[in-house]
């Protein structure tokens, strides 16, 4: 099993610490993972990216071109990425400020409303754990065990008190994914 | 053992410093490096290891001091990106010169000038080809990955200290940027003055006993004889190096009719490449110089037996190629692919660029063997003439 993820949208969403926690969730399960993030003026100018590879295999290139699954959270991103998932594949994305929604018909779509649970939870910095738990709903590579060992591993002790928090926002957006258009 | 983490390649570099023993670490912070200070100084090994962590005020302070450092025999690290391991040239001349052990990183951004914070691989010719002044070599560690950033350090000082000489860990912004998880060691202590006495010998300038003669350090000689000497003993020591520390990794080159050279991110790129061409039943392998210095020269020679044509693919507008060139003597075409200024090239773009050369060596085959069928048939006719 392989799954080769890019997470797209504004700087300040989570994307990074998204991938990273579930980069840490692959490796929990004993799987080789690769973690590489946009680090040049686009993550200046606000948009940011990072693709993540989960594998039972020994990880070659860690950039790519072609994604199994991407999860857009940003009109930019939709512009640059849409084109970007295999053909038969996965895209999840958040309409919030989407303008044009996705047009492929040879992909699957999934929405997410993650802004607007995260808002009924009176909490918008679990913004990207919402939208991590629609992404495992539709491609369950990690349980959700691995996510919590994985958040206990990569957030400080401090915070440990928040993990619980960070699990429902993952439930709910667990729930809350709705599929758009199944892949012709 | 130590643990399993999930770290960046520069966190990485730190890390390893830290737990290897490592005195001294003197950085100026740049992009996409600058997370090898940062961690670092967040850590703050001095009140652990007792190594000492920091911010020079300029990149030019930190080599120099560097040279102070290993002067005293300590081991001591410093990192940067291109513009700024162009500024420690200089510096890195004197430590050879001066014969010092020293760990250099450069995490290489696209060039020239103060370029671009992506990854790059335009440094090559600096890092093996000279870079500063003078008849000089540096050890040069290219790693692939996240765990061999981590290792090369531990492996940079042993060999810096084996031959005394320079070491540098050539890597980029993507393998400096990614995650990947990373087996930790168990921490060495840091060298008492008697231990690195014992290890390497008494050359360092750490306080003179009267039982022997004053040890000096330095690079100036200002007669020629002298110096000539000092330059056939550097010679004969890097020839050593060339013969003991060689370091290659070969993927599928067993059956392979066509072979990519590359180190570093691009031979990760390649990789992906050779698995998309095998699924279309391309015979592809992968020589992977692991230290550009010792070059794997032999072993490319020995690959033309087998091989076509060779392809380096470098993040560069093509430096190692012409190593490659050498090493192949004309005997098989050797074609350069590379994006550069920091642009990535994409594996499939790789294997487009394998499968154009494949296509010219084959349409090159095919008209040699048409014009051998068709000498042939003269020939034949000619015998039925007569």
């Amino acid at each position: 099993m392989t799954e080769e993820i890019i997470i797209a949208g504004f700087g300040g969403q989570g994307v990074l610490s998204m991938g990273k926690i579930l980069a840490y969730s692959g490796m929990m399960k004993n799987m080789e993972v690769s973690w590489m993030p946009s680090y040049g003026p686009e993550m200046r100018g606000g948009t940011a990216n990072v693709t993540v590879i989960v594998s039972e295999e020994r990880i070659n290139s860690p950039v790519l071109k072609m994604y199994d699954t991407a999860i857009i959270l940003n009109q930019q991103s939709m512009d640059k990425f849409e084109k970007s998932v295999k053909p038969g594949g996965v895209l999840i994305y958040d309409n919030n400020g989407i303008t044009h929604p996705p047009t492929r018909k040879d992909i699957t779509i999934y929405l997410i409303e993650a802004n607007k649970v995260a808002i009924k939870m009176s909490n918008t910095k679990v913004f990207n754990m919402v939208v991590l738990g629609a992404f495992l709903q539709v491609k369950p590579i990690v349980n959700i065990e691995d996510v919590d060992k994985g958040l206990k591993k990569s957030l400080p002790e401090r915070h440990h008190h928040l993990i619980a928090l960070n699990e429902e926002a993952i439930r709910n957006g667990m729930a809350a994914v709705q599929l758009v258009q199944e892949a012709a | 053992m130590g643990e399993l983490r999930l770290m960046k390649g520069n966190e990485a570099i730190a890390e390893a410093a830290i737990r290897c023993g490592c005195d001294a670490y003197f950085g100026y912070p740049i992009t996409p490096q600058s997370e090898i200070l940062e961690y670092l100084t967040l850590q703050n090994p001095e009140k652990t290891t007792g190594m000492v962590v920091l911010q020079a005020e300029s990149e030019i302070a930190a080599i120099n001091m560097v040279y102070g450092a290993a002067a005293c025999g300590k081991k001591a690290l410093t990192s940067s990106s291109s513009p700024g391991i162009s500024l420690k040239q200089e510096g890195i001349s004197y430590i050879a010169g001066a014969e010092l052990p020293a760990v250099i990183v450069n995490v290489v951004r696209g060039g020239p000038g103060l370029g671009t914070i992506q990854p790059s691989q335009s440094d090559y010719f600096q890092s093996v080809k000279g870079g500063g002044h003078g008849d000089y070599k540096l050890i040069v560690l290219a790693p692939n990955s996240v765990q061999e950033q981590y290792d090369f350090v531990k492996l940079g000082f042993d060999l810096a200290f084996k031959y005394r000489n320079p070491v540098l860990i050539l890597s980029d912004g993507a393998i400096g940027q990614m995650m990947e998880k990373v087996q930790i060691s168990d921490f060495t202590p840091r060298w008492t003055e008697e231990e690195i006495v014992q290890m390497t010998g008494s050359w360092a300038t750490h306080g003179k006993p009267e039982t022997r003669k004053h040890n000096i350090v330095t690079s100036l000689n200002l007669q020629p004889e002298p110096q000539e000497e000092h330059n056939h003993h550097l010679q004969r020591k890097y020839k050593e190096i060339e013969d003991n520390e060689l370091r290659y990794e070969k993927f599928f080159c067993e059956d392979a009719e066509y072979v990519f050279v590359a180190y570093g991110t691009s031979s990760r790129l390649c990789q992906k490449a050779i698995q998309l061409g095998r699924e279309k039943g391309l015979k592809l392998g992968l020589l992977r110089p692991i230290t550009l210095f010792p070059f794997p020269k032999k072993q490319i020679k020995m690959a033309t037996k087998k091989a076509k044509a060779f392809l380096a693919v470098e993040m560069s507008a093509g430096q190692m190629v012409e190593d490659v060139q050498l090493a192949v003597k004309g005997k098989r075409p050797v074609k350069h692919f590379g994006r550069y200024g920091g642009m990535i090239p994409m594996p499939d773009e790789i294997l487009e660029a394998m499968e154009e050369l494949i296509a010219k060596v084959e349409k090159k085959e095919a008209k040699k063997a048409q014009k051998k069928a068709k000498k042939k048939a003269e020939k034949e006719a000619k015998k039925q003439k007569n």
